[in-house]
């Protein structure tokens, strides 16, 4: 590419390709980028408040926007939302935690002993895709509606994708960089500390970013179907009592809990990794 | 030699399957815990159960209506996915609203779902669907996104546009993020399938197998299990056997890549 | 034929605008052969995309056969110099040359034929079922040349189609460019950044200047018909062309459209003969 191409990549306007310009708003398109997602969120409040209203949706099934504001708002001034709240958090924190320490243990140990790496790959190609509702009625058997319910779901779910991720990393080992530690006497814990860590870690970040959302999502699922205590709970006890504004009131928070956390553990992986080149693309 | 290095790969394929496999045969061979029967138990009532008529009673129903959610899912992510991709102000107003529908916990949309669809094979689709369109519709249109600048130059000078466009450029050069969305619905729609039946249900793999554990039918529940995670296995086996023959030419050329 | 009449492009970005053609005119006679040099940087690349209908250009017009381009015109190829990039990597050769003439409707039997010989020309009679990754970098600008030859265009458009691929593969290709050109009767403007290259090539040389970008010479290249790597290249002519060509892109980093007032040196016209 010459360097009039690169020049005219960079002055052209983001994503119109080589169609001739006048997008609207050159000034600050990040502006404009965000007027247009308001926009959108905006929208979307609107139709959910005008399809009730309309009749073409029952009110009975969907409550206007207004209606389920309310409810939100009502909801923030019970202690038992925040308790579930919190109990949502400690089954998801709790169970991530313990994902990511067992998971990238047993991924630098097993990334780092060839032999482990070959008698183990059938074993984790069969146990990763069990789906992990089918521990379901194992962990109601073993803990009923307990807190170990929902985390032997959320721990077994979480634990495949930071294994998977930090065994790819210790895959992506440059080879001379092996050597080089090798012949300067490093013994096995130094090249782990200086070769295999370094290249295995936005691995590591990427599988945790990943866990992170799988986690959220066995945690609510667990309380949802199984009983234990948090959001999830809640959901299903405010459907049996016909609460439905109640229902989408704690599904629209599960879903901003979904959004902060993604948008956290993204903040978390970019700063992580910001001396590192190019963020890896997920698998 | 080559009898030696076959005998190490079915060594290393198997080995370690067979000590679990013995490990759990032998540790719960004498077991008086209920909770945990003996595998010969579980592997005798394993043939029972589901080999009779609960094959076409349960499997079959869950299956079909995985099937078709999962399918409709993909021909609703993509086809948005395409729309939202190709116009730089449609997917700016989307992004928050599909982030945040992302973001939902799929199972959540049970209760939601069956408010308006009831508890019949509908919501069980339904729910299926609204769960697996996300990852599809959202890398749908990252694929579209990265579409090859002077791919699309090229396109544009011998006049490949429209429908032809469409198909041979932004399709095909979107279809490897495609595959990756619908890797990742398959998971979140096989976990649908079970918890939409472990709801209300008269039928299926998630109610049978919820129906064992509540009457305390042990070995019963253990083999639903067992059932379930082969289930998971092979769907994820059929999955990469169809990518590999799909995306031949991605893989090609992404060992290429790597070889210079 | 082609014509490039007072073209201008500005590119304006978020901070700052970038003039990179300031006014660029010269016209090409069909079955021309013509070659486009300028030092790096000088606008190459978005003097071919403007020519080719992929970049509206701020001002002035480019018309072809009389008729302004205003978008990709009929009849116009062109061969980028990414051709990893150019290519259908999830096709083979041969769907990638056939795959522009299916909207021309030429039936089976003639688009066939079509693609065989282009395949043949090229030298890839052998590969049509080959995906373009498992070919060198020489042999997928090859496909890429291939399916501009299926085409049938009377344009040839073509940047810097070499600069990727090794010396020998290069200097096969050249002579491969100067046979086709002969033998379909095509018009070729032949962008590169390489003297050599817009030297032995061409019957003309177009010389730019550095961005903002014009005109700076635009010079016969009065070598026999007849050109071989070996003899062309060593002959006393080609170095003195050659030489004025250095030169003049030497003067070309210092010269552009905002020092257009001084007058250029007229050192090398004692040897080449300025077109016009």
């Amino acid at each position: 590419m010459t360097p009039s191409a690169i020049a005219s990549v960079k002055t052209k306007p983001a994503g119109t390709g080589a169609g001739p310009g006048g997008a609207p708003g050159r000034r600050g398109p990040g502006t404009v980028t965000a007027l247009r997602g308001l926009a959108g969120l905006a929208g979307l409040v609107a139709v959910l408040e005008a399809l009730p209203h309309t009749g073409v949706v029952s009110a009975d099934y969907l409550p206007p926007a207004s209606e389920i504001g309310r409810t939100l708002w009502h909801l923030l001034a019970e202690n038992a939302f925040w308790t579930a709240l919190a109990d949502t958090l400690t089954g998801w924190g709790l169970g991530l935690a313990i994902a990511v320490v067992a998971g990238v243990v047993a991924g630098v140990v097993i990334g780092s002993v060839p032999v482990l790496r070959a008698v183990t790959a059938s074993t984790i190609e069969f146990l990763r895709p069990i789906p992990s509702v089918a521990l379901i009625p194992v962990a109601v058997l073993l803990y009923g509606t307990d807190l170990e319910s929902t985390l032997l779901l959320v721990v077994y779910a979480s634990f495949w994708q930071v294994l998977v991720q930090v065994l790819a990393g210790t895959q992506d080992v440059d080879p001379v960089a092996d050597d080089t530690a090798r012949s300067y006497q490093l013994g096995r814990w130094g090249r782990v500390r200086y070769v295999l860590w370094p290249t295995a870690l936005p691995y590591v970040m990427t599988g945790v970013r990943l866990a992170s959302a799988v986690a959220l999502v066995l945690a609510i699922t667990a309380e949802l179907v199984i009983g234990s205590p948090g959001l999830g709970h809640e959901i299903a006890v405010a459907q049996n009592s016909g609460a439905v504004s109640r229902v989408y009131a704690l599904v629209l928070v599960t879903g901003l809990l979904g959004v902060a956390i993604n948008l956290v553990a993204r903040a978390v992986e970019r700063r992580a990794l910001h001396w590192h080149q190019s963020l890896r693309r997920e698998g | 030699m080559t009898v030696l290095t076959a005998g190490r790969r079915i060594l290393l394929l198997l080995g370690m399957p067979a000590v679990l496999f013995a490990v759990w045969w032998f540790a719960t061979a004498d077991s008086t815990d209920v909770y945990f029967p003996p595998l010969s138990t579980i592997l005798r009532k394993f043939g029972e159960v589901w080999a009779g008529d609960r094959l076409t009673a349960d499997i079959l129903p869950s299956l079909l209506r995985l099937t078709a959610g999962y399918l409709l899912a993909v021909a609703v992510g993509v086809g948005l996915g395409l729309v939202v991709g190709m116009s730089r102000v449609v997917r700016d107003v989307l992004e928050p609203v599909l982030e945040l529908f992302r973001a939902v916990p799929p199972p959540v949309l049970v209760p939601v779902i069956m408010l308006f669809a009831g508890i019949g094979d509908t919501m069980k689709i339904l729910v299926i669907v609204s769960g697996c369109v996300w990852p599809i519709l959202l890398n749908t249109v990252e694929g579209v996104r990265a579409v090859d600048e002077v791919l699309s130059d090229t396109c544009r000078s011998y006049g490949i546009t429209g429908p032809s466009r469409l198909w041979h450029l932004v399709l095909r050069s979107a279809s490897p993020q495609i595959v990756t969305g619908m890797r990742q619905s398959l998971s979140i729609g096989i976990i649908l399938m079970v918890i939409s039946e472990m709801f209300a249900a008269s039928n299926g793999l998630g109610f049978t197998i919820v129906q064992f554990q509540r009457t305390f039918a042990i070995p019963e529940m253990w083999s639903g299990v067992l059932l379930l995670g082969l289930l998971g296995f092979v769907l994820s086996l059929l999955f990469r056997f169809a990518e590999n023959r799909a995306l031949a030419w991605y893989h090609g050329l992404r060992r290429a890549q790597r070889d210079t | 034929m082609l014509d490039v009449r007072n073209l201008q492009k500005t590119y304006t970005g978020r901070n700052r605008t970038v003039e990179a053609l300031r006014s660029l005119s010269f016209h090409i006679d069909a079955n021309e052969l013509v070659c486009l040099v300028g030092p790096s940087g000088c606008g190459k690349t978005t003097l071919l995309k403007c020519m080719a209908g992929l970049l509206a250009p701020t001002g002035g017009e480019v018309m072809l056969d009389g008729r302004p381009v205003s978008g990709p015109p009929p009849g116009m190829a062109v061969v980028f110099q990414e051709y990893g990039r150019s290519l259908f990597a999830w096709m083979n050769v041969r769907d990638n040359v056939a795959l522009p003439l299916r909207r021309k409707k030429l039936g089976k039997a003639r688009e066939k034929e079509l693609v065989d010989h282009a395949l043949e020309v090229v030298g890839l009679a052998d590969a049509h079922h080959a995906y373009p990754w498992q070919l060198s970098g020489g042999m997928q600008q090859r496909v890429a040349i291939a399916r501009a030859v299926a085409y049938e265009p009377k344009v040839l458009l073509m940047d810097e189609p070499f600069a990727a691929v090794d010396a020998q593969t290069r200097a096969d290709l050249e002579d491969l460019i100067r046979r086709l050109w002969r033998e379909l009767g095509v018009t070729v403007l032949f962008v590169t950044h390489d003297i050599d290259e817009a030297v032995y090539l061409g019957q003309r040389t177009i010389i730019l200047s550095k961005s903002p970008t014009v005109v700076q010479e635009d010079l016969t290249i009065d070598l026999p018909d007849e050109r071989d790597q070996l003899h062309t290249r060593s002959s006393a002519r080609f170095g003195e062309l050659r030489a004025h060509v250095y030169e003049q892109i030497q003067r070309a980093k210092h010269h552009s459209g905002d020092t257009e007032a001084s007058v250029p040196s007229a050192a090398g016209a004692a040897t080449a003969t300025p077109h016009l």
